[in-house]
C-alpha cells in the first residue's frame, strides 16, 4: 500500500479492467467471448506454480534473463550528475523487451489449443518476438504491419519471414501501427475460433493491459533486486520510453509503492510538441476510446484519430496503455517528451561513450535521463530502461546521415 | 412512441419484414447522402442506418472501410450526421433513422451534448459498435431519458448469459450479426442463423434483424424469413464506390443505382 497516495496498486485494474476511468473493454460483440475465454485462462494460470515455473524457465534459458543492470560509468561522467544505470533489455533474445510478453502469451495460446497466432507490429520488434515464439512452438503466425513501417523496418520484415511468419502489409488509414492493430482485430474477429491474438503492448481490451503488464513486470522486479544488491539502494528515479508503454509499465509497476522512487515516462516529441507532429498523447492528447480501451489519444475536434509522427516506428502510436493514463492523472508518474533530434543525439552519444547502441525508441529515454541526471546529485541513482538494441535502426540513421548502405 | 417501434408495429400488422439499408454519411461526397436516403425510402427501405465516418472502423471489411476513408476526405463528421438527419426530417417525418458508428466521436462530443442534438435532429436509435453493454451503462441511461433506442449487437459467439443481459438492455430491435467476421465478409449459414435467432426470440419480444453477409434479394429473403428483417450494407456501399471510381458526381446517379438494388430486395422480401 502506498501510504501517501493511499492506493493498493496490486488491486488495479478492477474486475472489468478499469484503471480509474481508463481501460475497459470497448470491442464489438463478437470478440467478447474470446476476451472472456482469455481472461478465464489467464486467471486460472496466473498463480499456477507450474505455469509460473514454465514462464520463469523460458525467461532464463530461452530469453537469457535476468538482464544485467549495468552502471554506465563513462556515460555518467560525461553527463555529470546522478549515476546512470541501464537495464539491459537490449540483451534479451531478439533484442528487446518484447519477448518477455510474447513468451507469456504464447504459453497462454498453447493452453487454449489454438494453432494460429496473429500480432500487430510497428518497429517490427514485437513482430519478430511473436514470430520467434511461434517458430519455437510450431504455430502458424501472421504479422500485420503498416506499409509505411514495412519500408522503414525492412530488416525486421525479413527476420520475420525467415522465422516462418507471413507479414501482411496494411495499406488502410495512415499505414502505421494503429492501422496494423485495426487489421489484426479484423482478422481476429473473423478467425476467432482458431486464432490467438498476441497484443504487443499494455493496451487493447481487458485483460490485455493487465496481463502484458504482469509479464513485463519481470523487468522491474529484477531492477529492484539488482539496485539493492549492486548499489545498496532503491533508484531515485526510473526513466523509460512510452509508445504503448509496455517496457515502461514493466519497469515501473514493481516500484509504484516505493514512494521515494520518481518515475518518468518519455513520449515521442517528434518535430516538437508545438508543431503537433508528434506521438505524445499523455502530453498533448485527450481521453477517448480506441482499440478496445479508454485512454489518452491524439485526435481532432471531431474525435477522429490523427496521424502521429516519430522518428521511431515503435513510438509512432496515437494511444497509450490505460494504466499510464491513470498513473498520469493520479500524479504517480511524470510523462515528458523528447523530440526526434534529441533522441538522435542521445543515440549517437551512448553508442560512442559506452559502445551500446540503443534502439531509437530507447534513445528517447536515454536523452531524458541525461537531462534529469544533470539536475540531480552524484550520489543519486537513475535506472534507464534500455528497452531494445539499435541494430534495426541502422538504415534509418544512415539515411539521416545521407548514406546509402 | 419512438419511430423504430412504431415501424415494427406497422410491419407486424402488415405481415412484412423490415429492410434496413446502410450508407456512410458523406460517401463519396457530401451532397450525395440526402438524395440517396430519400431514394432508399422511396424504393422500400423501412429504417435508414446512417454510418458515421470514423478513422479506425475496426468492425468493417474493406468495402465499408474505404467508404469511411472517402467520407473523411471531405471532412464528414458526427456533427454533419446530426445536421443531415435534421435536413432529412424536413421532408420525411416518419422513416426511422439510426446512427451507426464508433464510440470515440460520441465521447468527444460528450454524451449529453450528443443526445440533445440527436433528439432535436430527429434521430431514433444509436448503434455504437465498440460500446458493448458493459461499457454502455451511463450512455444507456442518458439515451433512455431522451427516448432514443440503443441498438445492441448479438453475435454467433454470444453466450446465453450475455444474450440475456443484452436483450434486457436493448431497445428498438436486436441486430444479430450473422457471421464471425467483419462487414461484407463470407457467406451466410442460414441454419445457424435460424438457430440463434430462434433462441434470441425466446428471450425477448424485441424484433430481431439480421445483418452481415447479405448480398442480394435472395439472401435478404432467406434471413428475413427467419427473423424480422434484414440489414444491408456492403453491397450498397460497393455499388456507390463503383460510381465514385468512375468519377460520377451527379447525386441522382447514386440515388438511382441504390434504388435499383433496394427495389430488388424489397420485392424479394414482399413476394
Amino acid at each position: 500500500m502506498n501510504e501517501k497516495m493511499n492506493i493498493d496498486f496490486s488491486q488495479v485494474p478492477d474486475a472489468r479492467g478499469h484503471f480509474g476511468p481508463y481501460g475497459g473493454r470497448f470491442v464489438s460483440e463478437t470478440l467478447i467471448y474470446a476476451l472472456d475465454e482469455l481472461e478465464r485462462i489467464y486467471r486460472s494460470l496466473k498463480d499456477d506454480p507450474e505455469f509460473q515455473a514454465q514462464f520463469d524457465y523460458d525467461l532464463a534459458h530461452y530469453v537469457g534473463r535476468p538482464s544485467p543492470l549495468y552502471f554506465a560509468e563513462r556515460w555518467t561522467r560525461e553527463t555529470g550528475g546522478a549515476r546512470l544505470f541501464l537495464k539491459r533489455e537490449d540483451l534479451n533474445h531478439t533484442g528487446a523487451h518484447k519477448i518477455n510478453n510474447t513468451i507469456g502469451q504464447a504459453l497462454l495460446a498453447k493452453h487454449t489449443g489454438k494453432r494460429r497466432v496473429i500480432a500487430e507490429t510497428g518497429a517490427g520488434q514485437h513482430g519478430v518476438a511473436t514470430a520467434t515464439v511461434a517458430a519455437r512452438l510450431g504455430l502458424e503466425c501472421h504479422i500485420f504491419m503498416g506499409e509505411e513501417d514495412v519500408h522503414r523496418q525492412s530488416l525486421n520484415v525479413y527476420r520475420m519471414k525467415l522465422l516462418g511468419a507471413t507479414v501482411i502489409p496494411v495499406t488502410s488509414g495512415s499505414k502505421t501501427l494503429k492501422d496494423a492493430m485495426n487489421e489484426a482485430m479484423r482478422d481476429w474477429v473473423t478467425n476467432v475460433d482458431d486464432t490467438f491474438y498476441i497484443i504487443g503492448t499494455c493496451a487493447g481490451p481487458h485483460p490485455y493491459p493487465e496481463l502484458v503488464r504482469n509479464f513485463q513486470s519481470v523487468i522491474g522486479r529484477e531492477a529492484r533486486q539488482q539496485s539493492l544488491a549492486q548499489a545498496g539502494q532503491l533508484p531515485d528515479a526510473l526513466v523509460a520510453c512510452v509508445g504503448g508503454g509496455s517496457n515502461a509499465i514493466g519497469l515501473f509497476h514493481p516500484f509504484l509503492e516505493d514512494e521515494s522512487v520518481a518515475m518518468y515516462g518519455v513520449e515521442a516529441g517528434g518535430f516538437g510538441l508545438a508543431t503537433g507532429k508528434h506521438a505524445a498523447p499523455l502530453n498533448d492528447g485527450i481521453p477517448g476510446v480506441l482499440h478496445g480501451n479508454r485512454t489518452y489519444l491524439m485526435e481532432d475536434e471531431n474525435g477522429q484519430i490523427i496521424e502521429t509522427h516519430s522518428i521511431s516506428a515503435g513510438l509512432d502510436y496515437p494511444g497509450v496503455g490505460p494504466e499510464h493514463a491513470w498513473l498520469k492523472d493520479i500524479g504517480r508518474v511524470n510523462y515528458v517528451t523528447i523530440d526526434d533530434d534529441e533522441a538522435m543525439d542521445a543515440f549517437r552519444r551512448l553508442t560512442k561513450v559506452e559502445g551500446i547502441m540503443p534502439a531509437l525508441e530507447s534513445s528517447h529515454a536515454v536523452a531524458y535521463a541525461e537531462k534529469l541526471a544533470r539536475q540531480m546529485d552524484p550520489e543519486q541513482m537513475i535506472v534507464v530502461n534500455l528497452s531494445g538494441r539499435g541494430d534495426k535502426d541502422i538504415l534509418t540513421v544512415a539515411e539521416i546521415d545521407g548514406i546509402t548502405l | 412512441m419512438n419511430r423504430i417501434n412504431k415501424r415494427f408495429e406497422t410491419l407486424r400488422q402488415q405481415g412484412r419484414k423490415a429492410l434496413i439499408p446502410y450508407l456512410v454519411l458523406g460517401d463519396p461526397a457530401r451532397d450525395v447522402t440526402l438524395p440517396v436516403m430519400h431514394a432508399m425510402v422511396k424504393s422500400g427501405a423501412d429504417i435508414i442506418e446512417l454510418g458515421v465516418p470514423f478513422s479506425d472502423p475496426t468492425a468493417e471489411g474493406p468495402v465499408i472501410q474505404k467508404a469511411h476513408e472517402r467520407a473523411l476526405l471531405n471532412g464528414s463528421s458526427l456533427r454533419d450526421a446530426l445536421a443531415l438527419v435534421a435536413q432529412f426530417r424536413e421532408t420525411d417525418p416518419d422513416t426511422p433513422v439510426l446512427l451507426m458508428g464508433y464510440a470515440n466521436p460520441i465521447e468527444r462530443m460528450g454524451y449529453e451534448t450528443f443526445i440533445a442534438a440527436a433528439v432535436s435532429a430527429g434521430v431514433d436509435g444509436v448503434l455504437t459498435v465498440d460500446l458493448p453493454p458493459e461499457e454502455a451503462e451511463e450512455f444507456n441511461q442518458h439515451l433512455g431519458k431522451a427516448g432514443i433506442e440503443n441498438i445492441f449487437l448479438l453475435a454467433p459467439t454470444s453466450s446465453n448469459d450475455r444474450q440475456k443481459m443484452v436483450t434486457g438492455m436493448a431497445g428498438g430491435f436486436i441486430y444479430y450479426v450473422s457471421l464471425k467476421g467483419v462487414t461484407g465478409a463470407g457467406n451466410l449459414d442460414v441454419a445457424s442463423v435460424k438457430q440463434h435467432v430462434d433462441h434470441i426470440r425466446s428471450l425477448t419480444d424485441l424484433p430481431v434483424c439480421v445483418g452481415f453477409g447479405i448480398k442480394d434479394g435472395a439472401s435478404a429473403r432467406s434471413v428475413a424469413e427467419l427473423s424480422d428483417g434484414a440489414v444491408v450494407g456492403s453491397v450498397l456501399v460497393n455499388r456507390m464506390a463503383g460510381l465514385a471510381e468512375a468519377g460520377e458526381s451527379d447525386p441522382a446517379a447514386y440515388a438511382s443505382a441504390v434504388s435499383e438494388l433496394i427495389t430488388e430486395m424489397r420485392n424479394a422480401l414482399d413476394n
